[in-house]
């Protein structure tokens, strides 16, 4: 997927192959390519009788529906995955800012850490 | 009459049921002891529920001779040899049971529906996560344990499942000291080792079954929060135990309290209004939890709590068969 990500036309097999650090056999690299297609990672095309495979959306897109989940901006909390802390609203974000920087300049003013 | 009887039981624990989840989500016991109170929690939810359907049903299939679950199969009979009125009872009170028949089969249906469908929705929004990460995350020896994703923003999360996965963003990396990081890796470890996730489906498929009651919403939202305070003693617990070991470390409660600080000072404050509205103070709440932590409840009360929960649940199933 770097491969393709990193070029600017579509890539066939072979070209994939030359394009990866390891050295992988020809079918290892159709498959794997074939299987982005399937998942819709990948879109391909005829090119005479080989396919040419293109990514069918940027890095930075699937990275931003990752996080999009992630951060739960959705509003709608699903219970697909643990969250270490949900989204704060603005308020309270202010109010932990305040806490924080409170709490960090006590920490630096002495060794009191292990009191609080 | 006895068929009302069960039916005014059946549903006077409902009515209980409700009433105790509004009291239970304005106590401030489960804080200190959220195990417990995420039992008495679940209790509550499964019997209200089944008492809900079950006063419906009693009153629909109107049976001297058996409970509410061998009235139904008789019922069912009945309906099968083409006969819907019971002997010697009038076109309007057919019409009655039927409708009560109806509302409640309606309301198990709707129920399991809801939960199936949660399930549903849980299951593929993994598996999307899934695939996005196997395209998108790298190991990091910062993070042992968990896939980094490059993105600037601060996210910890897992993927609970069969094959878990714990996630995080270069923008936490970035965010946390190592020791910080180390105390949010434990937590969300805890939740995958405990399956904490499949606590909260059942309340999250009530709050799409019943998207506009405030008590449901409420509900969930204070499970939630108990999960992850209970989260947050279990990584302490582990982190406690490894730092016996290495002399000299702070104590862990306050790197992830300055964790949870620092993810919430960072956190989004272009977040939609309203839509988070009902999760304000969530983060202040652990916090505070974390710094003073409150002592938790005496065993008495604790197997007081377990011992009513059970009951609850007992009373119910002895209301339908019986």
């Amino acid at each position: 997927m770097e491969v393709l990500w990193q070029s600017d036309s579509a890539l066939t097999v072979r070209e994939v192959s030359n394009g990866l650090p390891q050295n992988l056999a020809h079918t290892t690299v159709m498959t794997v390519l074939d299987r982005l297609a399937k998942k819709s990672f990948a879109r391909r095309e005829r090119d005479g009788r080989a396919w040419r495979y293109r990514p069918a959306a940027t890095r930075e897109a699937y990275v931003a529906e990752l996080m999009l989940t992630a951060l739960d901006q959705t509003g709608d909390r699903t219970a697909a995955l643990a969250r270490f802390a949900q989204s704060v609203t603005g308020t309270e974000a202010e109010a932990l800012r305040t806490a924080l920087a409170r709490l960090e300049g006590h920490s630096s003013g002495g060794d009191t850490r292990n009191g609080l | 009459m006895r068929e009302l009887a069960d039916a005014t039981l059946l549903a006077a624990v409902a009515v209980g049921s409700v009433r105790g989840a509004s009291a239970l989500a304005g106590a401030s016991w489960p804080r200190r002891s959220p195990a417990t109170a995420i039992l008495l929690w679940q209790a509550l939810g499964l019997a209200g529920g089944m008492a809900a359907v079950g006063a419906f049903v009693a009153v629909g299939v109107n049976d001297e001779r058996t409970g509410v679950a061998g009235g139904l199969i008789t019922v069912a009979r009945r309906f099968a040899s083409g006969q819907l009125a019971n002997r010697g009872e009038g076109p309007l009170l057919t019409l009655l049971h039927i409708t009560c028949l109806a509302a409640g089969m309606t309301l198990l249906a709707v129920l399991w529906w809801m939960l199936v469908m949660a399930f549903a929705v849980v299951v593929q929004a993994r598996r999307r996560q899934r695939e996005l990460l196997t395209l998108l995350a790298y190991g990091d020896p910062k993070a042992p344990g968990a896939l980094v994703v490059d993105h600037p923003a601060a996210a910890a999360y897992c993927l609970p499942g069969i094959r878990s996965k714990i996630v995080v963003s270069v923008g936490t990396l970035d965010l946390l000291p190592p020791a910080e990081l180390a105390a949010v890796l434990a937590h969300e470890r805890a939740h995958v080792r405990a399956r904490h996730d499949l606590v909260l489906i059942p309340f999250s498929s009530l709050r799409r079954a019943f998207p506009r009651s405030g008590l449901i919403a409420r509900a969930h939202w204070t499970v939630a929060l108990l999960i992850e305070m209970m989260a947050d003693d279990h990584a302490l617990r582990t982190l406690v135990d490894r730092a016996l070991v290495e002399r000299g470390e702070p104590l862990p409660a306050r790197e992830l309290a300055m964790a949870l600080l620092r993810f919430g000072a960072a956190g989004p404050s272009c977040a939609p209004e309203g839509a988070l509205a009902v999760g304000g103070g969530e983060i202040t709440a652990r916090v505070n939890r974390l710094l003073e932590p409150p002592p938790p409840l005496p065993r008495a009360a604790q197997a007081g709590i377990i011992a009513a929960s059970a009951l609850l649940i007992a009373s119910v199933i002895l209301l339908l068969v019986i």
